[in-house]
């Protein structure tokens, strides 16, 4: 189970092949990837930072990883969040999860990132041809992560 | 003593990301936490209103409004997450 929050890009190659290790149990990896888009509530984006709360943002993701292995039959779990300055089409968020079959990596993939959008302590502000401004959070962000409950 | 941080749109409203406080002795949890800093007025009384969805967490782990607060504890006040 690995948790990375970092200023640098990420290669989903590299580290789909980390997650591997050259495990033959594993019979399933399921991923996803966050993406910044270049519009959002009918704004033009040209710039996004991305803050954290160091200590708090790492313990909220780890706990979420173990909490996927207690429900779910998977193998191993990776989370990497990245912060700082972004562009549009810049990659975010990388949540990783390998297991024996796919029912379980797609399913705890599903559930680490909908608990990411509500639990783990991000902000995001846009910078718009109007100004800059702070991302409010979505009401549909808590009704995913509600249904796992 | 107690340290509060806060952060995104509650930094910059109150213009700085840490403080170390020393609370009244009526202040003994984070509801009482939030009444007090609330009438400093200005900014904090605008961002910590009751109708204005700000999140607290008291040591690192999200608290409700009768989680104790101690002398020693680090408290941080922010925005709903907006991350992923």
């Amino acid at each position: 189970m690995t948790v990375q929050v970092q200023n640098e890009d990420f290669d989903l190659g590299a580290e789909i092949l980390k997650l591997r290790h050259g495990n033959s149990k594993i019979g399933a990896i399921a991923s996803f990837i966050g993406l910044v888009r270049d519009l959002n509530d009918n704004a033009r984006v040209s710039e996004m930072t991305l803050e954290h709360y160091p200590g708090m943002t790492e313990k909220a993701l780890a706990e979420i990883l173990e909490e996927a292995k207690q429900r779910w039959s998977i193998i191993d779990a990776l989370v990497i969040h990245r912060v700082g300055s972004l562009k549009p089409a810049d990659q975010i968020v990388l949540v990783a999860v390998s297991s024996a079959h796919r029912g379980a990596a797609f399913a705890a993939c599903e559930f680490i990132m909908d608990c990411l959008k509500t639990r783990a302590p991000f902000w995001k502000k846009e910078q718009t041809e109007a100004g800059a401004r702070w991302v409010d959070a979505h009401e549909s962000d808590e009704t995913a992560a509600q249904r796992w409950v | 003593m107690i340290t509060l941080l806060y952060f995104a749109r509650l930094r910059e409203s109150f213009g700085m990301s840490s403080e170390q406080a020393h609370p009244p002795a009526h202040v003994v949890d984070v509801q009482s936490l939030t009444e007090w800093l609330r009438q400093r007025g200005g900014a904090w009384q605008e961002e910590l209103a009751q109708n204005k969805p700000v999140r607290v967490a008291v040591n690192q782990d999200m608290a409700g409004p009768d989680r104790a607060v101690c002398d020693g504890d680090e408290i941080a006040f922010f925005p709903p997450v907006t991350g992923g």
